[in-house]
């Protein structure tokens, strides 16, 4: 009979699931948008994962929650917190000792992983937008672009306007202060991205190998080529970023499986 | 996991006694002193003042969630949103006319004071605060000025604060028209030895393992140590609460080990005690200890030496250390109560008592490999606190004590 795993990461803007075999192998996953009910949200994210296996819920051998709606999902075994998935998982596709940058919608997270794969310590963004995905929607509203256009005009230069503002209120005064000069509209883009990427290297300590996760990762390539070109060398990146932590939360599902089968 | 304290309801009594004290039914009422909460209040009660801590008051705003109302208040006419949130709440709740003193001790308003006394071995908020309710009441200021992050102590630091405890004496003397009975100071300052030594005996007894009772217990039963300190009173109630403590342990103790003990670094977050206290019972975890509670403990006090004695307890405070003192006091503290973690409250609008803002929890780590986590929040002000992130952050902390243990 074969095992399946169920993981799901229920976040402040998306809820990410995914299904993992007895060999930890990725079977299906699924991206939906949290919306107002986190309950809706999860019952409909697995609904969606089981259909794409051809199985039905109660086939789930495990399933594991993580996330802020993490204590919401009735039918999880238990749940995770995010930052532990997070790491669980980022060690499971490079185990080494690490540094993990993961940018979500409303935080940043640095963690710490030793060569053994244990989590030694993490630091959170403080209670502001500033360095998070929110920061990039919320430039991306005022400048009436898509983000996949931010990206791309990004990308299209090599130099940049500097946006240094802590806050995100001043930071967009900033780039209307740099639109009224008739500075390069694409320098100013690209000047957005290194905030965010400036936020993050304050964090902490970024020498070692440094691992990029999250959704504003995944939905910003133009984050890992400039953290790329700041740490000199190409950080590593997950196949999936966004979904990492639904993958680490049922990976701690397999490891419960395999010990209480041992 | 906590024992369920029942000295608590004296503990109630005593402190509504105290505060209807201000506002007798019959006959004039009392001299009233306002005092910062580690100021020289043994003097001031040896001269027969009634003493109120605004600090105290503070506090009771952030406990009963009432701050939020009034602190917009004082932004509004000027005080910034990053100073003291102590100080803006109780200035808020004043020009709106409010306290929760009302409905929790029955008392009409705030005790007018005739005397403001601060010192700023805390901090310097304490003196625009004080000076506040100076022009609005007419009334006599007198502060103290106390060395600042103080390393080793020497005869200097102490005879510079005891000269001006004996100047402030003289100068409410001369103001009052009263006099400073020596043997009465000694009576006083004796009873706030005695009562110090009680309220220590009391936060060691959570060195047990499981503790009975945990930091968040301490914000409650640290009042009498705070706002009756001097009086026989306070004496009495720590040597009944140790008491029920010792009976507790003796004849029922918990049976439940916690998965974690950990030790509190900054201020409380009042308005959110309960919260933590549910988070960690939740994960099965005690907060057995902090720098908080200790601060109240004043080991040097000495009735046969009052001046001096004060002088060497109030200026010797944790918060008023130097680095180096702080962190061995932390490391000491930790090792004390067998801690597995320490959490250090980031307060947005207190830096005074914010000990991480100086690489003190990299240090802790690096060099003693003492597992920490830094909290971002506020003593009162809880638009500065965000529940979802800490939740977050306190249990992932906990997963990674929980896996570092395997």
């Amino acid at each position: 009979m074969s095992e399946y795993f169920f993981g799901i990461d229920i976040g402040s803007s998306y809820t990410k699931a995914c299904i993992l075999d007895a060999n930890r192998k990725v079977l299906a996953q699924r991206t939906i948008k949290t919306g107002i009910s986190f309950e809706n949200a999860c019952e409909k994210v697995k609904e969606l994962v089981v259909s794409d296996l051809k199985i039905s819920g109660d086939q789930l051998t495990k399933s594991v929650s993580t996330g802020v709606g993490r204590k919401n999902v009735a039918f999880a075994q238990f749940n995770k917190p995010e930052l532990n998935c997070i790491s669980k998982a980022c060690y499971f596709y490079f185990p080494q000792a690490s540094t993990i940058i993961d940018i979500g919608g409303q935080d940043n997270k640095l963690i710490i992983v030793a060569a053994d794969g244990k989590q030694k310590s993490f630091k959170m963004n403080r209670k502001c937008a500033s360095g998070t995905g929110s920061f990039l929607e919320e430039m991306s509203l005022k400048l009436d672009l898509g983000l996949t256009e931010m990206n791309e005009r990004a990308r299209s230069v090599k130099d940049s306007v500097k946006v240094s503002s802590f806050c995100t209120v001043f930071a967009a005064t900033e780039i209307i202060h740099h639109i009224r000069n008739n500075s390069d509209t694409n320098q100013i883009i690209r000047g957005v991205f290194e905030s965010v990427i400036k936020r993050v290297f304050e964090m902490g300590d970024l020498s070692g190998t440094i691992i990029l996760s999250g959704g504003t990762i995944e939905k910003n390539p133009m984050l890992i080529q400039i953290f790329g070109e700041k740490l000199n060398s190409p950080p590593l990146v997950p196949p999936a970023p966004q979904m990492i932590g639904a993958i680490g939360a049922a990976l701690y599902g397999v490891d419960e499986f395999e010990k209480e089968n041992a | 996991m906590s024992m369920k304290i029942e000295s608590t309801k004296i503990l109630k009594k005593m402190t509504t006694e105290y505060f209807q004290s201000f506002f007798p039914k019959e006959g004039k009422r009392p001299l009233t002193a306002w005092c910062s909460s580690i100021g020289p209040s043994e003097i001031l009660t040896a001269m027969g003042f009634q003493v109120y801590y605004p600090e105290n008051h503070g506090a009771l705003l952030g406990a009963t969630r009432t701050s939020n109302d009034h602190i917009p208040k004082a932004h509004s006419i000027g005080y910034h949103p990053d100073i003291c949130s102590y100080l803006s709440s109780d200035i808020g709740a004043y020009l709106n006319g409010q306290t929760p003193l009302t409905k929790t001790y029955g008392i009409p308003e705030i005790p007018k004071p005739d005397l403001l006394v601060y010192s700023t071995n805390q901090c310097r908020e304490v003196q625009d605060w004080f000076g506040f309710y100076e022009k609005e009441f007419g009334a006599k200021m007198i502060g103290i000025s106390s060395p600042w992050k103080l390393g080793v102590m020497g005869s200097e630091e102490v005879t510079y604060v005891k000269n001006q405890l004996k100047e402030m004496i003289k100068t409410i003397e001369d103001h009052f028209k009263l006099k400073l009975d020596p043997q009465k100071l000694k009576e006083v300052v004796g009873l706030s030895a005695e009562s110090s030594k009680l309220w220590k005996t009391f936060l060691r007894k959570a060195k047990s393992t499981p503790a009975p009772f945990s930091f968040f217990d301490g914000c409650i039963q640290m009042a009498p140590a705070v706002v009756l300190r001097g009086r026989a009173d306070a004496v009495e109630y720590y040597k009944t609460l140790n008491g029920e403590v010792d009976q507790y342990l003796a004849t029922n103790p918990p049976s439940t080990k916690p998965e974690f003990r950990l030790y509190w670094d900054g201020m409380p977050i009042w308005g959110k005690l309960r919260f933590f206290s549910d988070l960690f019972k939740e994960n099965n975890t005690t907060v057995v200890g902090s720098t908080y509670c200790d601060s109240w403990i004043f080991d040097c006090l000495d009735g046969d030496n009052p001046l001096e004695s004060m002088a060497m307890a109030y200026t010797r405070i944790f918060i008023n250390r130097s680095e180096e003192i702080k962190e061995a006091t932390l490391k000491n503290m930790y090792e004390e109560y067998d801690c597995d973690g320490m959490i250090f409250h980031d307060s947005k609008t207190c830096p005074y008592n914010s000990n991480n803002r100086f690489c003190l929890p990299q240090r802790l780590s690096d060099k003693f490999n003492i597992p920490n986590l830094v909290i971002d929040g506020d003593l009162n002000d809880l638009r500065c606190f965000s529940e979802e992130q800490t939740v977050t952050a306190v249990e992932s902390f906990l997963e990674q004590l929980r896996i570092d243990k395997l």
